[in-house]
């Protein structure tokens, strides 16, 4: 059986090699195997306040309509005419009663059913009694606390069971806001000549932020005469599933309530109070982790909740091994004043994001990987061993526990995939 | 460029600024660049699609005071500003430039853009409309406000902004 991540715990040896990011093969089975069975996000509920709102979203390589019908329900449907196959709806998002095919003209109601088609005279009394010719439905999507996914595998576990250990640090972003989360219109769209990978890895890699992002740390010790010593530390912490997250104290302000002398004594005021209040209703401890402290989530295999200098939710898809496209939302509490929406909006773009401080530059470390992932046949395996004879209830979250746990599942599933092929043959 | 007293301002004395503004950024030159500001300037880029987006409801892609500008600048010249080390190649042409409110305390004045970028060897442009109002100090014309409208579906494949637009 060919072997992609070596796992030796006794030698605290932890290698990944390094075709999984090249090769065309191990692409078709991560498709198969992990991109129609495991939960994807698809969107907020927030994105559909209204019956009707729709947006157009692709999940896993398929072309998805998000939609929230006239009776007030979530659906996703595959953006696929049942006749001879057309985009249903070309505009990106919007409010529709109705979905009309442009090419034959075939109409659906935004809850699926087909409405109306011309010449209907050419077709038997019965057509459609079996509801085939209505828009297909995702069978499986499920919600989270307005995180919404689906899933390809009809038979696949619920998404509460998935998630498993990842809903308690999901809790503490969502709580921290009294009145909901929402996203934020303007999703950033862009694409990174690297495989995806690469992106699940780097979003809960706390090592690399003093050497990458050394720029970003310049910036904010010229905001903070104050900040004497630069302090990115704390734990990281296997979810099981594939899913992991670092927890850690960093030297940004946190919008919710951690204030940094770029805002003002205003928002402080508001921000402390907004503290208290989160103390008061969660206990000193949990409130103090909910306001004070940082956490990269990772939900396996490709879903990114950053709760750090502003809260970002990221997803990306494998488009060619070596090229992916990255979706970026804003997540931010629902009602939020103006003043403070801005102070947490101008804090994400400092670092986030395709025009932020930061981003790019880790966008740049993935494609330096990439192109050099041509010397594979001479130098076969990276190292991810960071922080393993720590044992595993030590991990900082400058170890890399969190990216073994991502390659701990996904060995377990593409070797599994990988020899039944083997037997076959 | 310079310009004797403020109701002087001519089209053409915009056109050559906006044209020294791009030779300026195509040089690297970006402390320079950043002079160009008034005190109060802003260079913003708001998301692709919604070029009127009220950066307090929408996520903008750079919503830069004066300060955050600075910083962008100062950032991009250092070695450690990975993305553009070393500095890609760039080419920005300027094109349909309209200029308006000549005789008025604030000039405004827009234009097409294309930035071609070039680095290891790959190649992408960047294309829109920049959007600019200018006033006149001691002199000189300033940038009180660069707003740069996208005109692409998506930053793909480019990925990022990591330039000044």
């Amino acid at each position: 059986m060919r072997q992609l991540v070596i796992d030796n715990v006794e030698k605290n040896e932890f290698l990944v090699h390094r075709d999984v990011f090249i090769s065309e093969e191990i692409l078709a089975k991560e498709r198969e195997e992990i991109f129609s069975k495991c939960w994807l996000f698809i969107g907020h509920e927030s994105e559909l306040p209204k019956p009707g709102d729709f947006k157009r979203k692709r999940v896993g390589g398929r072309n998805l309509l998000f939609v929230r019908g006239e009776d007030g329900k979530i659906r996703a449907f595959y953006n696929t005419c049942p006749h001879r196959g057309a985009l249903v709806c070309r505009e990106s998002e919007g409010n529709a009663r109705a979905f009309r095919c442009f090419y034959h003209a075939w109409s659906f109601k935004n809850t699926g059913e087909l409405h109306s088609l011309p010449g209907r005279d050419g077709y038997p009394e019965d057509f459609n009694a079996d509801g085939s010719k209505d828009l297909k439905e995702v069978k499986r999507l499920e919600s989270y606390r307005g995180f919404m996914f689906v899933n390809f595998d009809d038979n696949a576990v619920s998404l509460d069971e998935y998630l498993g250990n990842a809903k308690e640090y999901l809790d503490l972003v969502v709580d921290q806001s009294e009145t909901g989360m929402e996203v934020l219109p303007g999703i950033q769209e862009y694409a990174v000549r690297a495989n995806w990978k690469l992106l699940a890895e780097n979003s809960v890699d706390l090592y690399h932020a003093m050497p990458t992002h050394k720029t970003y740390f310049d910036i904010k010790k010229s905001q903070d005469p104050n900040l004497k010593k630069l302090h990115v530390e704390g734990r990281g912490v296997d979810l099981g599933n594939g899913h992991a997250v670092m927890e850690y104290e960093a030297p940004w302000g946190r919008p919710i309530a951690s204030w940094t002398p770029v805002w003002d004594q205003e928002l402080k005021e508001k921000m402390d109070k907004i503290k208290a209040r989160l103390i008061d209703k969660y206990g000193e401890e949990r409130g103090r982790r909910m306001t004070e402290w940082n956490r990269n989530i990772l939900i396996f295999p490709n879903l990114v909740i950053n709760d750090i200098m502003a809260i970002t939710i990221r997803t990306f898809y494998p488009v060619k091994p070596g090229y992916m496209e990255v979706w970026g939302y804003a997540l931010a509490p629902v009602d939020e004043d103006g003043k403070h929406r801005l102070a947490r909006n101008d804090n994400f773009l400092e670092f986030l994001g395709p025009g932020g401080f930061s981003t790019p530059d880790d966008n740049e470390a993935l494609e330096l990987c990439q192109e050099a992932y041509t010397n594979n046949k001479e130098f076969e395996w990276n190292d991810i061993s960071k922080g393993m004879p720590r044992g595993k209830e030590n991990q900082r979250a400058t170890d890399e526990l969190q990216m073994r746990s991502f390659w701990r599942k996904y060995k377990e599933i593409m070797e599994k995939s990988l020899s039944k092929e083997v037997v076959r043959s | 460029m310079t310009t004797e007293t403020l109701n002087q301002v001519t089209y053409q004395d915009v056109v050559d600024f906006l044209y020294y503004e791009a030779k300026l950024l195509d040089e690297w030159k970006l402390l320079e660049w950043a002079d160009l500001f008034t005190d109060d300037g802003k260079y913003t880029i708001p998301p692709i699609g919604r070029p009127d987006a009220d950066p307090r409801e929408a996520l903008y892609i750079a919503h830069d005071n004066r300060r955050r500008l600075q910083d962008r600048a100062e950032r991009l010249l250092k070695k450690e500003a990975h993305v553009e080390y070393p500095h890609s190649t760039t080419t920005r042409n300027y094109h349909n430039i309209i200029v308006t409110d000549l005789e008025k305390d604030i000039i405004k004045a827009e234009c097409n853009f294309t930035t071609h970028r070039t680095k290891r060897e790959v190649f992408d442009t960047l294309v829109g409309r920049h959007k600019y109002e200018l006033v006149v100090e001691n002199g000189q014309l300033k940038i009180k406000s660069k707003k740069v409208i996208l005109h692409l579906d998506s930053l793909r494949p480019q990925g990022k902004v990591s330039l000044i637009l």
